[in-house]
């Protein structure tokens, strides 16, 4: 009798085409900056020229008066109301947070740290009054070596703290009772190989710059925001400007990307929102690229010292590990909690049993950093998968034997680790000899040794990942116990329409990764609908009324699983009404793809778009029954889920001008049940991109002075499509077994595990020629460096 | 304020502009076409390609005043009236070209001059002809399958 299409046989496990793509790819997009309302006002931010200054004084006369400028603010017209950007995550009882102003007040901190607002009745008015807006500044020195910022009688970053350090936060696998003492591994090793690795400075580089339009609407505000987290920035900004939280809603509508990027509650949005209120008119910010780059969050950024022991067999017994972690000028949303999370993955999927991890949080004048793709985990992933590589030369062992000799083994699943996690299930040995029989290795190898032999200008180069990931953030009691501000539940709700549809509300937010996509796959197997029949709503807290957004892999582990829970609760709802209305017992009724039957009698069915049209009838509903049939679940996860896989990398360098080229690159990931290939594939295409970027590309780089030299698209150096190869990409199937739908997440995993399969490649090459290591990114002036230092 | 006149869409349009005003920007705010974005300021991202008279052009890089009498095409008016796609935007669509979908109207934009000058490009000439667009979720790789697919459905 409803007209709703007919379900296929299983959804979950379909390479299906987009849903979000119609509006995509016509234009008929969302996008924050494209919002214009009545009488909206154009923002534009005066940013500091300066690394490290002290604000003597700010003239705003002259802006006031140009064309359409309707107000000029600066630090000091809002520091009593402007609260500090918030930060989440205080990683110890002790750490340093010296406050964050939106607009600064008194001291500058970094480049491009805003010291002035325009409102204007145009964005080119605004602009332009920016330039008639005068400051004093009196120059302090910049702070930019980790190191020697946390050395005696350094210059400190903030006046009102004591040390540039903001925290210690450390592990030791002794005292915690989870292995060995690290002190012991050290002293009785048999071998011991020391690296320091740097961690250069990254910027997420999504491609919508940041946008906000905020509405202030009688006592509350509306705030569209081109963010990962609107349920959190809800919270914070009632928080931070001390707004009711039940006066605020937030709307991500089109976000194009994040990857970490929009996780923070930004300044811009607070300036946004505080100017928007303080007007009473709507008011609208969109950052230009050069902005973005040099004041939205970088990400990475640290120095890593790692000691690895092992035995001359090849038994590791150690891993020590010293980080300075550079959190910029201030404290945002998660940056001191980038590096921690990476501490708990340093281990990777080797049985090490002992295990030391130590970090500094360093203040410095620069752009804060924060979340970037994989958050601490690329880190860990690098430093563990490259020392590996630099313990089988020192042991002269293959590298890959070294790895088959330390990582868990198939069948010790579950496996806790040296830092007490217990990683569900795995197969490495499955993706390892997958990935090994696509490359060709052993014919890569034979190659190899050839054009060795011949002294072949060009050399090849092969290199190994062997990684694992903790992603689907995160059980709440887990993020309790590491400090964090929040839980990691996540929230979703079904709605039965009446003509049979579905609408499903999910607390993530998506900007990119095909959420109503693979969320459509999985309620049409629970509930039996047509993919087609089900429309997934986000982003806004007006729909979504709670939820904890999209990062760290979460949105499928975390947010698929609160809605498999919505589901059921529908089913178990729409059992009771089948069973009144099919005058049967609730227990004799069996519930499959869509429809309730009474067991052992074939053509008592009811379909459950049937069900819902009796509810909202409510003719004839069981006695006590309210007549909806909706429901509300939130899922905490009771592990993180483990992806892993074992990425190679083949490449061609060239020794005499330092170019390296990708010659072919292949990767096995398993990443448990996936929902959709298709979305799956490309979202390791994405992350292998952004990690390849990290090995060859991109860096952020400061001068003397403390100024981003790479404050454009021309200097920082996305790849384009004329720079990457074309990847081999398949998969092993391990389900998790921490969640009903066998699923792991994959957001992160390309990032996380290619950096150190190119850069491995990259060194296996130059082996002969004397080079230990090379500095990424390995441009060819790098590599060429490298290789002159090593010949000489 | 100069006065211009063109056809955009399909349409044709006369207005009043200050000439510092670039084509992006007209066409976003003063025709509310804003299907057609803005990645960066220094004309590397290439997110607003759009087709003017017959080539295409990264809009942040040409005045409006530069386009008087001019013919522009953006990603709004490619699909036919009766709503039919593009082949590029269909095999975008098939083939998972896009995630977040933003530098997607000018990467659609730029395939389309690249297939017209080349019908039957290679993987190489693929990648080269799109080097100006940056894409920073795909990898790529399924943009140069869509294009691929494109040049096979043209054919």
């Amino acid at each position: 009798m409803t007209a709703v299409a007919d379900a296929p046989a299983q959804e979950i496990g379909r390479s299906r085409t987009r849903k979000e793509d119609q509006h995509l790819i016509t234009g008929r997009t969302t996008w924050t900056d494209n919002i214009q309302i009545a009488g909206m006002l154009h923002l534009a931010i005066l940013r500091s020229p300066m690394a490290h200054a002290r604000i003597v004084s700010i003239d705003t006369t002259e802006a006031a008066a140009r064309p359409g400028v309707i107000a000029v603010l600066t630090g000091a017209d809002v520091a009593d109301i402007q609260g500090t950007v918030p930060c989440a995550w205080p990683v110890t009882p002790d750490m340093v947070n010296p406050g964050h102003p939106s607009l600064a007040v008194t001291q500058v901190n970094h480049v491009g740290e805003a010291v002035a607002v325009v409102a204007a009745r145009s964005k080119a008015e605004a602009q332009d009054a920016l330039e008639a807006i005068d400051v004093d500044y009196e120059q302090l020195d910049p702070v930019l070596d980790m190191e020697a910022a946390v050395a005696d009688g350094a210059t400190l970053v903030h006046p009102n703290t004591t040390s540039n350090k903001s925290f210690t936060w450390a592990f030791e696998s002794g005292a915690a009772g989870t292995g060995a003492p690290i002190e012991a591994a050290l002293a009785d090793a048999e071998v011991t190989v020391h690296r320091r690795f740097i961690q250069q400075r990254l910027i997420p580089a999504f491609m919508e710059p940041r946008s906000t339009v905020v509405e202030p609407i009688g006592d509350g505000v509306t705030i569209h925001s081109a963010t990962q987290i609107p349920h959190i920035m809800r919270l914070m900004m009632a928080l931070t400007l001390g707004i009711p939280e039940h006066k605020v809603r937030v709307i991500a509508p089109d976000v194009g990307g994040g990857f970490g990027g929009k996780i923070p509650v930004t300044p811009e949005e607070i300036i946004t929102t505080m100017v928007a209120r303080k007007l009473g008119r709507p008011c609208k910010f969109t950052e230009s690229r050069s902005e973005s780059i040099m004041s939205a969050h970088h990400g990475r950024d640290q120095i890593q010292d790692i000691t690895i022991t092992a035995k001359r067999d090849g038994t590791v017994t150690g891993l020590d590990v010293h980080l300075y972690a550079d959190m910029g000028a201030y404290l945002r949303l998660v940056t001191p909690g980038v590096p921690v999370l990476g501490a708990f993955m340093f281990n990777a999927i080797y049985k090490f049993p002992a295990y030391r991890f130590v970090c500094d949080g360093v203040f410095t004048t620069k752009t804060p950093t924060d979340a970037y793709r994989g958050a601490g985990r690329p880190e860990a992933t690098f430093a563990i998968e490259r020392i590996m590589d630099e313990l089988a030369v020192e042991l002269g062992m293959d590298p890959m034997e070294l790895r088959r000799k330390n990582w868990i083994k198939h069948e010790e699943f579950p496996f806790t680790t040296v830092c007490g996690l217990t990683y569900d299930s795995g197969n490495y040995e499955a993706a390892t000899d997958k990935a090994l029989a696509l490359i060709g290795w052993d014919d890569l190898r034979a190659e190899q040794a050839k054009r060795r032999a011949d002294n072949d200008p060009v050399q090849l180069g092969l290199g190994i990942s062997t990684f694992t990931e903790m992603c689907g953030l995160a059980p709440s009691r887990v993020l309790g116990s590491l400090s964090y501000g929040a839980g990691g539940w996540e929230h979703a709700a079904i709605r039965m329409l009446p003509s049979g549809k579905v609408e499903v509300i999910t607390g993530a937010s998506a900007h990119g990764q095909g959420h109503e996509t693979a969320f459509s796959q999985i309620v049409a197997d629970r509930l039996g609908v047509a993919f087609e029949d089900i429309e997934i709503m986000h982003g806004d807290t007006a729909i979504s009324h709670k939820g904890l957004d999209t990062y760290g892999s979460r949105s499928l582990a975390v947010g698929g699983m609160a809605i498999v829970r919505a589901a059921d609760k529908v089913i178990e709802k729409a059992r009771k009404i089948a069973a009144h209305l099919l005058e049967a017992n609730e227990d004799d009724l069996e519930f499959s793809g869509g429809q309730f039957g009474v067991k052992g009698a074939p053509g008592s069915t009811i379909g459950i778009g049937d069900i819902a049209l009796a509810t909202f009838a409510a003719h004839n509903l069981p006695d006590g029954v309210e007549p909806s049939l909706d429901s509300d679940a939130t899922y905490d996860p009771e592990n993180f889920s483990f992806p892993h896989g074992t990425h190679l990398c083949a490449v061609d360098v060239d020794t005499e001008t330092g170019m390296v080229t990708i010659r072919k690159y292949v990767c096995v990931d398993d990443v448990g049940t996936p929902i959709n290939p298709l979305i799956v594939e490309g979202q390791v295409h994405g992350g292998l991109a952004q990690g390849i970027a990290q090995a060859l590309f991109e860096e952020a780089i400061y001068d003397d002075n403390g100024n981003l030299t790479t404050g454009t698209f021309i200097d920082y150096t996305l790849p384009s499509a004329a720079d990457l190869p074309s990847f081999v990409t398949d998969r092993t199937e391990t389900p998790a077994t921490s969640n009903p739908l066998g699923v792991k997440g994959v957001g992160e995993a390309g990032t996380i595990a290619s950096t150190p399969a190119v850069v491995n490649a990259v060194i296996d090459a130059l082996r002969p020629l004397g080079v230990k290591d090379v500095r990424m990114p390995c441009t060819p002036e790098r590599v060429w460096r490298a290789i002159q230092e090593a010949q000489a | 304020m100069t006065k211009i006149n063109l056809t955009v869409d399909g349409v044709s349009y006369s207005d009043d502009v200050e000439p510092r005003t670039l084509l992006v920007h007209y066409l976003r705010e003063q025709l509310g076409k804003v299907g057609t974005v803005v990645g960066c300021d220094t004309s590397n991202c290439g997110a607003c390609t759009v087709d003017v008279d017959g080539h295409s052009v990264k809009s942040c890089t040409l005045l409006a005043v530069q386009a008087d009498g001019g013919t522009v095409t953006t990603i709004e008016g490619l699909a036919a009236a009766d709503g039919t796609l593009h082949a590029l935007q269909e095999a975008f669509h098939t083939c998972h070209a896009l995630q977040c979908g933003y530098c997607t109207p000018g990467m659609i934009m730029s395939a389309r001059d690249l297939l017209e000058d080349n019908p039957h490009p290679s993987e190489t000439e693929i990648r080269e002809g799109l080097e100006g667009n940056l894409c920073r979720c795909t990898g790529y790789q399924n943009i140069v399958r869509a294009v691929q697919t494109a040049a096979g459905a043209s054919s």
